[in-house]
């Protein structure tokens, strides 16, 4: 088993040239009451010819898609400006701008963006700063400059920097499904096909140093748990148990990896040292123990089990070694993924006969659910705790989707062609030195 | 086919016989009735070994219409049981079909693959754990009835791999299955 365990396989340089189908397209269905009004001035550009993106058109749609701002529609700007000296307060109080951000973007070594974000009413500045990516990540750019402002504006880090994987399904008439296990910026721009496979994909995941990811494969005619680097592509099965191979959940360490095996019978947890490949068993029923997830400090893990006759939620403790129920409202509570607060448990919950996000308030008890929809499944929150993405389906075709943990914003995000599900929003990404 | 030879050989030892007591003239009757028990001997040797050749051939033939029997059977009842919702338990109707798997399988000898899957109302992991208990009731229900574990191997595709994709209880009994392949 060790030396299966170590192997090594490249097998990632092929996959660079697949031609991406499952790009993902935005479409907000709600935003909160009374959202912020901002207008984001056109960048102005240093170089010569086209910027490479239109870095203040990313900025507005990431800010447009967390449901709390309404940008001003660039047809409707009195003006353009990109320098404070050119900014006019009257224009945008016409146009009820309640904010304003403007900015410049000058080539070289790497792109500098500088901007300036502005109070309207008061006509002040609010902050100014800049932000550096090399020439190819123009967007990433973009994201960094969003995040900013929404810090700035609603006191919660922003999470638009960041990356989502998801699995693209495409069907083919009379054959096997192709799927596609793909890597998208938190916009679904940039899709990248990272596996293809004519056998299932799913349970993606990422380290929390988010330079790996783990991900079930079944591409061996059997389930089997894959880790993969995101930079060298190189990856490694890590499981080849006769049985359930299932549910990967990196450590917040990074350490250690939970997952579901059933070698031993029934599925159970078990956590797997990822420096020694020492497998401890953490759970030992009968019953149907899955879907492990870590309490961001790592001290115990939440899992779905049906060993009080339906699925419910509950959870072990390393510290103890005690597992104690933790849902108790409804008949099916699945899949829990907990915020960094670790309060807030998103989870599947059924109501009404229906499969629905809902949140569940740890400490309180109270369980909200977030969707209206049924067979919504695969709930992944963002690293600020503000958004879920879920996967459900829209006239019978999987797509995704997301909602605030508050429910007052929602956006779907269906792909262009084929069906999408189990998306998994990363961790922040780490700060450029 | 064999025979032809062995008749040849007879006929010359006839032969000879006849025309030895015709040359000799004194040991003739001797001669003529040890060579006229030779070939009764001979010809009720033959007559076994052909009524034995034929009893094995219709063994075969009853063997192989055995087999055809066990497999039409067996292809009748399908090699596909179907459960109810959030259920592993073996329905009627599932013992019945794979009671004749089973019939066929100790006939073969043959290991077999039990895919389980489940509709898609539920997780996708948890759906895969409820598939391998599907899959397992039947290997259980297989080994109780005499098939070696050693044989049959239970694997999961959850909801992964549906057959029919409409989003009704139509196609859910459908997909909530173990195919034996």
């Amino acid at each position: 088993m060790k030396r299966s365990l170590r192997r090594w396989v490249l097998s990632c340089l092929f996959m660079l040239a697949m031609p991406v189908r499952a790009e993902l397209v935005i479409e907000i269905t709600q935003g909160i009451d009374n959202p912020t009004v901002i207008a984001v001035s056109p960048f102005a550009w240093q170089g010569v010819g086209l910027p490479p993106e239109d870095v203040a058109y990313i900025v507005e749609n990431d800010l447009y898609r967390s449901g709390q701002f309404t940008p001003v529609a660039r047809e409707n700007m009195l003006g353009t400006p990109s320098r404070d000296e050119d900014i006019f307060f009257r224009d945008w109080r016409m146009v009820n701008a309640q904010y304003l951000l403007i900015g410049s973007i000058t080539p070289g070594a790497e792109l500098v963006a500088d901007f300036a974000l502005y109070d309207v009413l008061k006509q002040t500045l609010v902050i100014q700063g800049s932000e550096r990516a090399p020439t190819s990540d123009a967007r990433m750019l973009a994201h960094r400059i969003a995040d900013r402002v929404y810090t700035a504006l609603t006191g919660i880090p922003g999470a638009f920097a960041t990356k989502l994987l998801y699995v693209a399904v495409t069907p083919v008439p009379g054959e096997k499904d192709y799927y596609e296990l793909t890597l998208a910026d938190s916009d679904g721009a940039r899709p990248k096909v990272l596996l293809a496979s004519r056998e299932p994909i799913l349970a993606p995941t990422w380290s929390p140093d988010t330079k790996e990811i783990a991900y079930v494969s079944f591409e061996t005619s059997r389930p089997a748990i894959f880790r993969q680097n995101l930079t060298s592509g190189a990856r490694e099965q890590l499981t080849a148990f006769r049985g359930l191979n299932g549910s990967p959940a990196w450590s917040p360490d990074g350490k250690r990896m939970a997952m579901v095996l059933s070698k031993d019978g029934s599925p159970d947890i078990y956590v797997l040292d990822l420096a020694t490949y020492q497998l401890e068993r953490i759970t030992r029923h009968y019953a149907i123990d899955t879907e492990p997830t870590w309490m961001p400090d790592g001290k115990s893990l939440l899992f779905t089990s049906d060993r009080g006759g339906r699925p419910q939620i509950y959870r072990y403790d390393f510290v103890t070694g005690l597992t104690d129920r933790v849902t108790f409202e409804g008949s099916y509570n699945a899949r829990a993924r907990v915020a960094q607060d670790g309060r807030n448990v998103v989870l599947v919950h059924q109501q009404d006969g229906d499969y629905k996000i809902a949140v569940y308030d740890i400490e309180t008890r109270r369980m909200t659910a977030l969707t209206s929809t049924d067979l919504d499944e695969s709930p992944s929150i963002a690293p600020n705790g503000s958004m879920v993405l879920y996967a459900t389906k829209q006239a019978g075709r999987g797509i995704l989707a997301a909602v605030s943990v508050d429910g007052g914003a929602r956006f779907n995000l269906p792909a262009r062609s084929g069906e999408v599900r189990e998306p998994s929003w990363s961790p922040y990404l780490p700060k450029r030195p | 086919m064999k025979q032809r030879p062995q008749f040849r050989t007879i006929a010359t030892v006839a032969f000879l016989s006849l025309f030895l007591a015709a040359c000799s003239g004194t040991d003739t009757k001797e001669q003529e009735a040890a060579a006229a028990a030779a070939a009764e001997a001979q010809a009720a040797a033959e007559a076994q070994a052909a009524a034995e050749a034929a009893a094995a051939e219709r063994a075969r033939a009853e063997a192989a219409a055995e087999l055809r029997r066990l497999e039409d059977a067996a292809r009748m009842a399908g090699n596909v049981v179907y459960f109810e919702f959030d259920s592993s338990a073996l329905t009627e109707a599932g013992r019945a079909i794979l009671d004749k798997q089973v019939a066929l399988l100790k006939k073969t000898g043959a290991s077999v693959r039990l895919e389980g899957h489940t509709d898609e109302r539920g997780t996708r992991e948890y759906n895969i754990a409820l598939g391998e208990r599907r899959a397992n009731a039947v290997r259980d229900y297989m080994m109780v009835n005499g098939i070696p574990g050693s044989r049959l191997e239970s694997i999961s595709y959850g909801e992964e791999k549906p057959v029919s994709y409409g989003s009704s209880e139509v196609s859910w009994s459908q997909n909530r299955r173990v195919e034996i392949k």
